[in-house]
């Protein structure tokens, strides 16, 4: 099969949800004639034009607060903020507007935007352009809330929410921007709260979030050469959340490892496992384990970036603490 | 000049308005509203005389003090008042009230608990009608509390650039709660703040209902024609409290408030047209019996409508599709 990178799947996605779908917008910074920042526009605005692919001034909540207004009138925004950190401007527009339109209006008013950013630590970029944040939307009722891990669900997901009626976060490690994997030719969709089990195994479960995925996935190859058989389990949608997929894992493997880059109190990892507790108690063979990135502000210097964000022996060590319990 | 017949359905709004609101006052002195209630009174004249020139499928983008935007927007009295009571039959069917009244089926988008974001949705109203090639507008209301805002300076802005379809509306009722805006804006004069926008703007007697409807009888024509957005600043007063049940001393002197109260705008229209022949007292008071007449039905309506059923609580979270 092909390869593409997950910034060529989810623009073929874009693509053609546009030409299919004349009321689909675009708004960013950069995304006209520039192709956006991590090229996620390029080529569209010769195909569509500057109202489709509009320009905006460095007005974040100013946007967002538009786009609402015209999810509400008939048209389907997509606002690309660049850098996830971005939203934090909007985030009165997203929390009282966006998320609560629909239950505020008893469901007569659909609110049918696509937020996309890039988020996640590296490149020394610091701390105001490494940002995560979906645990925060995952706690409030009304937003779908995806972080994909390879380009072919980027692009099958990044599909769906082209066509959701409810706001939808799609958060893009930068990290992964410019991965290549095998991606299907032509229009396809993935389900929301649908996880898929990145790897097969009977020892632990390991649950891992966005960049995490591959640094889970190359920790356990190397535990497999000692015979150690591990499951890797992607949600790919934070919101909705597939515990039954994670449930029925724990089930056959006793032990659950959550993995994620964003930060550890009030977390993915701390709902999954509560989840876990109440609903899987009997399936536990030892304590649940989380690994996070540090409680901190993002540095910048490479040394104490590096400090901060789990990386595969970490994890690697992380499942083998686990086994022994 | 409107036609006869304008003259009049202007006249009729401003007492739904003023009958439905001071019902409302009523029930929430009885405890009837479980919440908040921020009156329209004094300012009729303003959603009457903007609404008038709207159809159905302009969208209108509203603030806490929302009662008369709906009313004049084409919700009725009894929606109204049921959803403040709470009730299944209230245009939010209970999930909103005062601060949260939807029905987009005649353009009413909503009155916000917040004070800023109906500038910038109307502005996305505009923004999708003018990529849906329609000549439906997006007009936002909002009051002198929100142009010191950040919503106003970005709204204003993003509608300038693209040149959108979209009429702001602001109601300068001289104070944001309490707070005077005499002393809470560095340029108090809202009617000229367009130009720093590149952007029409005008003040207008938001007490005189046929000068309000004549300007924003054009500056929505320059919006359906393509010519982008006005700001209308509208001078008025809000007679009562800034919410029911609240005080409302210390901050305005009784002088003040009467002195308004002289320039009450549905007693002003009432002497204009007379004056002018318009109508005859006979007309003018049928009116009014029917008014009251609609206002009290809706009230027995609310107050017999059945309540919310608690198991459909979660429903419309997200949508059903």
């Amino acid at each position: 099969m092909r390869e593409l990178t997950f910034v060529e799947a989810t623009l073929e996605a874009l693509d053609s949800a546009m030409a299919r779908d004349p009321s689909i917008f675009v708004v960013g910074e950069g995304i006209g004639a520039r192709g956006g920042n991590f090229n996620t526009t390029v080529g569209l605005f010769d195909k569509y034009g500057p109202e489709r692919l509009c320009d905006t001034p460095i007005s974040e909540r100013g946007f967002v607060g538009m786009c609402a207004g015209a999810a509400m009138t008939g048209t389907r925004p997509v606002v690309d903020f660049m850098f996830f950190d971005f939203i934090l401007d909007a985030f009165g527009e997203l929390v009282n507007q966006i998320a609560k339109m629909q239950y505020m209006s008893s469901g007569r008013l659909k609110m049918p935007i696509l937020l996309r950013g890039a988020i996640g630590i590296g490149h020394s970029a610091a701390t105001h352009h490494s940002g995560s944040y979906y645990p925060i939307f995952a706690h409030l009722p009304g937003f779908r809330v995806v972080v994909p891990s390879v380009p072919s669900d980027a692009k099958g997901l990044f599909a769906t929410a082209l066509q959701s009626d409810d706001p939808v976060l799609f958060l893009e490690h930068k990290s992964l921007l410019f991965n290549r994997g095998e991606v299907p030719e032509g229009e396809y969709t993935i389900p929301f709260g649908q996880a898929r089990v990145a790897r097969e195994g009977t020892d632990c479960t390991l649950v891992a979030i966005g960049s995490m995925v591959d640094k889970t996935l190359a920790a356990c190859e190397r535990l497999a050469e000692e015979g150690i058989s591990c499951e890797v389990i992607d949600p790919r949608t934070i919101a909705p959340l597939d515990m039954e997929t994670v449930l029925a894992s724990v089930h056959k493997t006793g032990r659950l490892l959550i993995v994620d880059e964003t930060f550890q109190p009030c977390g993915v990892g701390a709902e999954i496992s509560a989840q876990v507790i109440d609903r899987g108690f009997d399936d536990l063979d030892a304590p649940i384990r989380r690994l996070n990135g540090a409680h901190v502000p993002t540095p910048y210097s490479p040394t104490l970036e590096e400090a901060i964000v789990p990386e595969a022996a970490e994890i690697e060590q992380s499942i083998r603490d686990l086994l022994a319990e | 000049m409107p036609e006869s017949e304008q003259l009049l359905a202007l006249y009729r709004e401003m007492l739904i308005i003023r009958y439905t609101e001071e019902q409302l006052a009523r029930s929430h002195q009885m405890g009837l509203i479980h919440g908040a209630c921020h009156t329209y009174v004094g300012e009729e004249a303003i959603a009457t005389g903007v609404c008038a020139h709207l159809r159905p499928d302009d969208a209108v983008f509203s603030t806490h003090r929302g009662h008369g935007h709906a009313l004049a927007k084409g919700v009725s009295p009894h929606e109204v008042i049921a959803e403040l009571f709470g009730r299944s039959t209230g245009c939010s069917e209970g999930r909103g009230g005062s601060m949260h009244l939807f029905k987009p089926e005649v353009g009413m988008m909503g009155t916000s608990g917040i004070v800023g974001p109906c500038i910038l949705q109307a502005t996305g109203a505009g923004y999708s009608f003018k990529l849906l090639k329609s000549d439906q507008i997006g007009v936002a209301f909002f009051g002198d509390g929100a142009v010191n805002n950040g919503a106003f300076h970005e709204g204003l802005n993003l509608a300038s650039i693209w040149k959108l379809p979209t009429l702001f509306v602001c109601e300068n009722n001289m104070y944001a709660t309490e707070v005077p805006f005499a002393y809470s804006a560095g340029n108090p004069h809202v009617g000229n703040r367009g130009p720093a926008y590149g952007m029409e703007s005008l003040t207008v007697d938001g007490n005189d209902v046929l000068a309000v409807y004549e300007a924003a009888g054009e500056a929505i024509q320059r919006a359906r024609g393509g010519e982008g957005p006005t700001l209308i600043e509208c001078r008025t007063y809000r007679t009562r409290a800034h919410a029911e049940g609240m005080r409302d001393a210390g901050y305005r002197t009784p002088e003040e408030v009467e002195a308004w109260k002289a320039r009450d705008p549905i007693t002003r229209y009432n002497g204009w047209l007379l004056e002018n022949e318009e109508a005859g007292p006979e007309t003018l008071a049928a009116i009014e019996a029917e008014v009251k007449e609609m206002v009290a039905d809706a009230e027995e309506f609310a107050r017999n409508s059945p309540w919310p059923e608690a198991d459909t609580v979660s429903e419309h979270v997200f949508s059903q599709r």
